[in-house]
């Protein structure tokens, strides 16, 4: 039996990772990545707390979840190769037209 | 068949719309003056049915209100009594004005026929005829108005029409300014007439002439106030009957028409301050002292006139002081108490005066407008059918026995001796014999001697048409028999004219022994006899010399008159030049003070702008501005938010997460 502790700390863990990542790492490969591991951590909490509670929610909105976030790695990707595309970077200091 | 005298004035205001508003655009010659002829026609034939009904029942008095002018009001009166006027536009018909309205329409009628001859080239013929007939109209008004109010609007009316007609052609300089002397003459003598209306009203509550006869009589009126009305009212005929002092008009007035001057300046208009007096001779009998004025007034004017009448060479001129002295004679007439003897006056020199103005016209016409009698002279075969009736008027003016002159002059002669007032008397007499003189120097001057004309208007010397001399032989006609409707007692007639008109004016008895009479009558005729025969000594048989010795001898008597005893002068000097000083005292206040006030305020309003101007540009528009550089000021510094760069807003939507979480934990 896994303690919850532990659940909830590798949980928290895996997703502050992920948020550093994106937060401040420049590259949007990376940032992808941890994004998935933003949702991973996340993932982790949902799968842990079902269990713990003996609920099939937290399982079932993990799946959800997974399959949300291969969906958007499938569309970000697409959306980082057109930005590599047309900047020849993936440094998003050169992504700077998002705005007024 | 009085009940038609509402009447009479009516067609004549009907002539004067339909021809003043359609004829002057619309209307042929033959239209003109078949409506103003008709209309003077039909008010003439109402006048003589409205006459025939009083025939019937002397003495009567009838009353006819069409609508109530302005209603009753309450006007504290003397005495400190609060009581009800109203003005009811009302005309009243007795005996005095059943032959004013003879008078004005049959005269009026006769000058309207003779219009048609006499204006027949002029280019204004229906303004002409709309003026006339709306003259007929007021002067009706005048003489049928039951109050003195009424009997204002149509005195104000006259004067209105006369003011148009002298100026009649207006483009002439002269006539222009002869209008405009008589029109502000006659405001003078207005002035006092109004005071009088306003005097009486205030102490009596009524303005209606039989209210205010039955008040005099009554003993309502103290002789104060009733000198005091009855000077204001005469000031007022002063002015419309061309007497001393404000006669000054009538002469200039001849720049009108010559039937006007017949029509306005002699028969009707001039004489509407004699009908005055007369309609309120109760009120004038009460006061002494008024009588007297009027009686001396009126002998001075007749006197002093003639005298101005003797030296004129304008042949309308003589007779336009001619006609002041004859008024003069009507208000001897009245002053002494003789109401009647002045309205018998009034109707026959109505006859003979507008007789000779017409006449005159007729030499005039003849000779292409010639109207100076130094150029003409040896007329009488040339015009025959003009002279002989210039001369039946001349003869009647003069007090030849047996013409209608003769007896209302001498009825008023006899009136002022009998009354005791031998100074007027006399002074009266030396007036006729002056009268009979000028009258007939210019009877000789213009129709005896050899022919003066120029050849130009000899060549076109033409005896008027028919329409002309027609109207002049029924003037003529008059002017010899109109005497004898007043034939006196004494000469076996029945004195008929004055107890016509007793009920009105009173009764006037002469009260001189029969044989008295007859030696004033004697008297008054070998005087107009006399002057005749003197003018025929100088001015035919002598041809003028002896005048002219006489011009030569006392130059400084001739210049005296000649210039009119300067009257004019210093009515202009003084009176004119006066008016014109104070209009140029009050034009200077005017420009610099009442301008200098208007511009001030101008000059404020526009310091006021420009204060309100900088308000405007540096506090509204400062805090307009201010506004929208603070936001920009703001927009700045929130620009700085706005990176664009995703990891930015990623991390402000991680931080705004976290606070909303601490915020609900916090609360929670």
């Amino acid at each position: 039996m896994i303690p919850i502790n532990a659940v909830f700390g590798l949980g928290l863990l895996l997703f502050f990772i992920g948020l550093f990542g994106v937060l401040f790492r420049k590259n949007l490969v990376i940032m992808l990545m941890s994004l998935e591991l933003l949702l991973n951590g996340v993932n982790i909490l949902f799968a842990g707390l079902g269990h713990h509670l003996k609920s099939p929610r937290g399982s079932i909105f993990a799946l959800f979840v997974i399959l949300m976030a291969v969906s958007e790695a499938a569309v970000g990707f697409a959306l980082v190769l057109s930005f590599f595309r047309s900047k020849k970077t993936y440094d998003v200091d050169e992504m700077n037209e998002l705005k007024g | 068949m009085t009940a038609v005298f509402a009447w009479i004035p009516l067609f004549p205001l009907a002539g004067a719309l339909l021809n003043g508003v359609l004829g002057i655009r619309l209307f042929s010659r033959r239209a003109v003056h078949a409506v103003g002829v008709g209309a003077a026609g039909l008010s003439f034939l109402a006048s003589a049915v409205s006459f025939a009904g009083l025939l019937g029942a002397p003495g009567a008095s009838v009353t006819r209100t069409l609508f109530t002018w302005i209603p009753a009001s309450l006007v504290s009166v003397a005495g400190g009594r609060a009581v009800p006027v109203s003005f009811e536009m009302a005309f009243r018909y007795d005996s005095l004005a059943a032959v004013m309205t003879l008078v004005v329409t049959g005269v009026g009628l006769l000058i309207h026929v003779y219009s048609m001859g006499y204006m027949a080239h002029d280019r204004s013929y229906a303004r002409f005829f709309a003026y006339l007939n709306l003259f007929t109209f007021a002067m009706l008004v005048l003489v049928l108005g039951a109050n003195l109010a009424v009997m204002f609007v149509g005195w104000e009316g006259v004067g209105l029409c006369s003011y148009l007609l002298i100026g009649f052609w207006f483009t002439k300089d002269s006539a222009a300014n002869a209008g405009k002397k008589a029109f502000i003459t006659n405001r003078v003598g207005d002035f006092g007439f109004l005071l009088g209306i306003g005097l009486l009203l205030a102490t009596l509550g009524t303005v209606d002439t039989a209210g205010i006869t039955a008040a005099a009589q009554g003993g309502l009126l103290t002789p104060g106030l009733a000198t005091a009305a009855a000077l204001l009212l005469f000031l007022g005929a002063t002015g419309k009957s061309a007497q001393i002092p404000l006669y000054t008009w009538l002469p200039d007035a001849m720049e009108g028409p010559t039937p006007v001057s017949a029509l306005i300046h002699a028969a009707t208009m001039v004489t509407a301050g004699v009908y005055m007096v007369a309609r309120l001779h109760a009120l004038f009998t009460l006061s002494g002292t008024a009588l007297t004025v009027v009686a001396v007034v009126g002998v001075a004017t007749a006197v002093y006139a003639a005298t101005m009448g003797l030296v004129q060479n304008d042949i309308k001129r003589v007779l336009a002081y001619s006609t002041i002295s004859q008024i003069g004679y009507m208000f001897v007439g009245l002053g002494v108490g003789a109401f009647s003897a002045g309205i018998f006056h009034l109707m026959t020199h109505a006859f003979f005066k507008s007789l000779l103005f017409l006449s005159a016209g007729s030499v005039i016409h003849a000779l292409s407008g010639e109207q100076d009698m130094r150029r003409m002279g040896g007329l009488r075969s040339r015009l025959p059918r003009t002279y002989p009736v210039f001369v039946v008027g001349a003869l009647a003016i003069a007090g030849v026995p047996a013409l209608s002159g003769f007896f209302s002059k001498d009825e008023i002669l006899a009136a002022a001796f009998a009354s005791g007032r031998y100074g007027v008397w006399a002074a009266g007499l030396v007036g006729a014999a002056l009268t009979a003189f000028y009258m007939f120097r210019l009877i000789f001057l213009t129709f005896f001697g050899p022919d003066r004309m120029d050849e130009e208007a000899k060549r076109h010397l033409h005896e008027s048409p028919r329409v002309m001399t027609a109207p002049l032989q029924v003037l003529a006609v008059l002017a010899a028999v109109g005497g004898y409707v007043g034939l006196p007692r004494v000469l076996g007639g029945g004195a008929w004219f004055g107890r016509f008109l007793a009920p009105s004016v009173g009764e006037h008895e002469a009260g001189i022994a029969g044989g008295t009479e007859l030696l004033l009558m004697a008297l008054s005729a070998a005087i107009g006899i006399g002057g005749i025969l003197a003018a025929h000594a100088v001015y035919v048989r002598k041809e003028g010399r002896p005048a002219a010795r006489f011009v030569e001898r006392f130059p400084a008597v001739y210049r005296l008159v000649s210039h009119l005893y300067y009257v004019d002068d210093v009515y202009n000097k003084v009176l004119v030049r006066g008016v014109m000083r104070l209009g140029s005292i009050l034009g200077w206040i005017d420009e610099h003070v009442v301008d200098g006030l208007v511009n001030g305020a101008a000059a404020l309003v526009r310091a006021i702008s420009r204060l309100a101007i900088g308000f405007d540009g540096e506090v509204i528009d400062g805090a307009v501005n201010g506004i929208g550089s603070l936001s920009r000021l703001i927009a700045t510094g929130l620009r700085g938010l706005q990176t664009g760069f995703v990891y930015n807003y990623a991390l402000a939507i991680v931080l705004g997460l976290v606070i909303i979480i601490a915020l609900v934990v916090t609360i929670l």
